[in-house]
């Protein structure tokens, strides 16, 4: 415990002395009163991924080792650019099966190096589509003490189908030169996220749903994307429908982000969305999401960077990856532990103290988990 | 001028240039005539704006204006009058106002009739913050090529069961080389630094690939402009956050649809931001916004759009000198703020507008 500081005071270097303060203050919570401990520690998955993926997922597993917050943890190792070192598929959805169904993710590279002849799905892809993880749930949700252009209070939320549509990875060559990619729509998977939007809602106590597309172009795919929404609405009187084509959308994003309340979209479209929607938030660090299927839940940031530039250099927010934790916590009725996980991180973040550089400061990476721990109470 | 152009042409290696330059470099100095499409909706009365403005500042510029309603065809198909694509033949130029485009209506839009006709591969988009209306974001400069034939907008679609769609994303070589090519050129000619290739290459891996591998063979024969390649989710995340950082943006159809009504979004809407569609040899720019048929002849609309769509078209025909008196006429009056429009928060009209404009131009 003790040394560990010491080994972070002497990875910290010159910046030691703006660190000293949160060293000191991590001395009082070695006489915090250790939490209760429940009978049986929940396991789970974690993958840590490329780039900055290691880092924050050991920083989620310092602060519950220093939390005492009951999870335990098995590793699985995937990664396209260290494709040798990798893992298969196959043991990580074994591991996750055996983990109580459920995994917290780093980001995965897509290696532009193709390893395999023929194999253009990527791991993530593979991942999803073994697991059969269809919907993408992205909470958009202003954080006290980021500041924000627009200054306004937002709470929407992103629902991306991701199984099929531009990810199908079908693509091929009709003449040198000529490459056809192939975007499939098909009716039941565009049901099944439609409903999962609108029991999201439901659920969740929220007002509209709001489809996008552009079936004003793409009129057979996304116009039997907007016709199924249209359709499963009239099975939810209760909250509104409404439809915007994916240009307005972004304009409106950068311009009335208010207006949103639930979203769904097609493939392409979310992976647009969601990280838009998180640089108005504060960027990729702070924006926590989760990958769901029926069987399994998938945590991980919302915006799927690696940061390979950040790697080994501990300047990464870390804040996305701890509410993901946050979120795992509640998914497996840890509410308490949850609840207050999620707590401290708003906290470290409202003092605005301890900063990570996107956020305008200098802090390292440990150094906002330790401050996190601090704050950290049960 | 003339000797600058020509110590250009020689530099540039690729065809596309020097025909370009070429052509431009022989039209300087008389009147050209130019296709005007004033539009619906509020089109004729900010077409008349322009010409007005025009008129001001002197620019050699005489207007053609011809009717695009669709026009029944002896097999009883829809099609825009043949007169338009005949004056498109011989002027090579048009400034085209919004268009009506009904939806359903069975009728090819004259966009894109036009734009097959002519081949106008790229699409171009300068999004600049103006002085005079405040947005969150005030330091945008960026400029959006997009590619204009291909790609997810090919309108190849078919349901192969019931249920099961299947749309087809072409991506071409020669048409990824013109519009690499063409961002090359862009940058520059308006003396920009940076050009970046917005992609989504480790996901759509042959497509986005092909695109990408023929950007970066255009990008080896302009040493002088920096090139970079960002994913299209990266772009966008770094995009509202700070938008200073990219300059030309050059892309696949679909993701520049999207990227440049999001830029546009930063600058104020699309009431601010011209476009021009840009092939081999003719242009047709354009305001992309929509007809407003609610604010229709009440005197409310705003030329902006479409004022700096007519200075890139000046800019096109190497008439720079009027284009940037005409800019900075239009910035100026925007900047001042007595005169513009209600949609900037002013309580301007848009004939006082014109007349702000016109005055300020006289006065340059």
């Amino acid at each position: 415990m003790l040394s560990r500081t010491w080994s972070s005071i002497a990875r910290v270097g010159p910046q030691a002395l703006a660190g000293s303060n949160v060293v000191s203050a991590r001395q009082y919570s070695i006489t915090a009163p250790r939490p209760l401990e429940i009978a049986q520690k929940l396991k789970v998955t974690i993958i840590p991924g490329d780039g900055v993926g290691p880092e924050l997922i050991y920083c989620v597993q310092d602060i519950v080792k220093q939390t005492g917050i009951p999870l335990e943890f098995e590793e699985v190792f995937l990664s396209e650019v260290h494709y040798t070192r990798s893992s298969s598929i196959e043991n990580a959805v074994e591991s996750i099966g055996r983990n109580n169904h459920v995994a917290l993710k780093g980001a995965i590279e897509e290696s532009a190096v193709l390893h395999t002849e023929g194999e253009l799905q990527g791991l993530n892809m593979r991942l999803r589509r073994s697991l059969d993880l269809f919907a993408n749930l992205v909470h958009i949700k202003t954080i006290d003490g980021i500041k924000t252009r627009h200054g306004k209070k937002l709470d929407f939320v992103i629902v991306r189908e991701q199984t099929e549509g531009e990810y199908s990875s079908l693509e091929h060559q009709l003449v040198p030169g000529v490459i056809e990619c192939l975007k499939i729509s098909t009716k039941p998977k565009c049901e099944r996220i439609a409903k999962y939007a609108f029991d999201y809602a439901t659920k969740t106590g929220r007002k509209k749903v709001t489809a996008v597309h552009k079936a004003n172009i793409m009129k057979l795919g996304d116009g039997l994307f907007l016709r199924t929404c249209e359709e499963v609405a009239k099975q939810y009187p209760k909250i509104q429908f409404e439809s915007m084509i994916i240009d307005n959308t972004c304009m409106q994003l950068v311009s009335k982000p208010e207006q949103f309340d639930v979203m769904v979209m097609p493939n392409l479209y979310g992976n647009i969305i969601d990280n838009l929607a998180a640089g108005l938030v504060g960027g990729a660090g702070v924006v926590p999401g989760q990958s769901v299927g029926r069987d399994f839940v998938i945590f991980e940031p919302g915006s799927r960077h690696s940061f390979q530039e950040a790697m080994g250099r501990s300047i990464a927010n870390p804040t996305a990856m701890i509410l993901c934790a946050a979120n795992m916590l509640n998914h497996l009725h840890l509410d308490d532990w949850g609840n207050a996980l999620r707590k401290s991180v708003n906290d470290v973040i409202e003092e605005g103290k301890v900063r990570t550089r996107d956020l305008g400061g200098y802090a390292t990476t440990i150094q906002f988990a330790d401050a996190v721990i601090d704050k950290f109470r049960i | 001028m003339l000797a600058k152009c020509l110590k250009k042409a020689c530099q540039v290696p690729s065809s596309l240039g020097q025909q370009i330059i070429a052509q431009r470099a022989a039209s300087t100095g008389e009147v050209r005539r130019v296709t005007l499409i004033p539009g619906d909706g509020i089109g004729p009365e900010i077409s008349q704006s322009v010409q007005q403005i025009f008129e001001a500042a002197g620019a050699p510029i005489a207007w053609d204006p011809v009717d695009v309603t669709p026009v029944k065809g002896r097999d009883g198909v829809f099609r825009i009058p043949s007169r338009c694509i005949e004056l498109m033949h011989q002027n090579k130029v048009g400034l085209k106002g919004p268009l009506e485009t009904p939806i359903g209506k069975g009728h090819r839009s004259l966009n894109l009739a036009v734009r097959k006709e002519f081949n106008l591969y790229a699409n171009v988009r300068p999004c600049r913050s103006l002085e005079g209306h405040k947005t969150l974001y005030d330091n945008v400069d960026v400029v959006t090529i997009r590619e204009n034939t291909e790609g997810e907008y090919s309108g190849i679609e078919h349901e192969i069961v019931n249920g099961v769609v299947q749309s087809i994303k072409l991506i071409t070589e020669t048409a990824s080389r013109n519009v690499a090519s063409f961002a090359f050129e862009y940058a520059r000619q308006n003396g920009r630094k940076c050009v970046t290739a917005v992609h989504k290459a480790n996901i759509m891996r042959m497509s986005d690939g092909l695109f990408l591998s023929i950007c970066r063979e255009q990008a080896a024969l302009y040493p002088d402009i920096k090139f970079k390649e960002a994913y299209l989710d990266t772009v966008c995340l770094n995009m509202v956050q700070d938008p200073s950082q990219y300059d030309v943006l050059v892309m696949p159809n679909l993701y520049g649809d999207i990227l440049s009504d999001l830029c546009a979004g930063l600058v104020g809407g699309l009431g601010v931001t011209p476009s021009g569609n840009i092939g081999k040899d003719a242009a047709v720019f354009e305001s992309v916004h929509g007809t407003a048929p609610d604010i229709a002849g009440q005197d409310k609309a705003n030329p902006t759009a479409l004022l700096l769509s007519a200075v890139m078209m000046l800019r096109y025909m190497n008439l720079t000198d009027h284009a940037r008196r005409i800019e900075k006429a239009v910035f100026d009056a925007i900047a001042d703020g007595r005169c513009k429009t209600g949609d900037l928060g002013g309580s301007g009209t848009c004939s006082t507008f014109t007349q702000d404009v016109c005055n300020r131009v006289k006065d340059l």
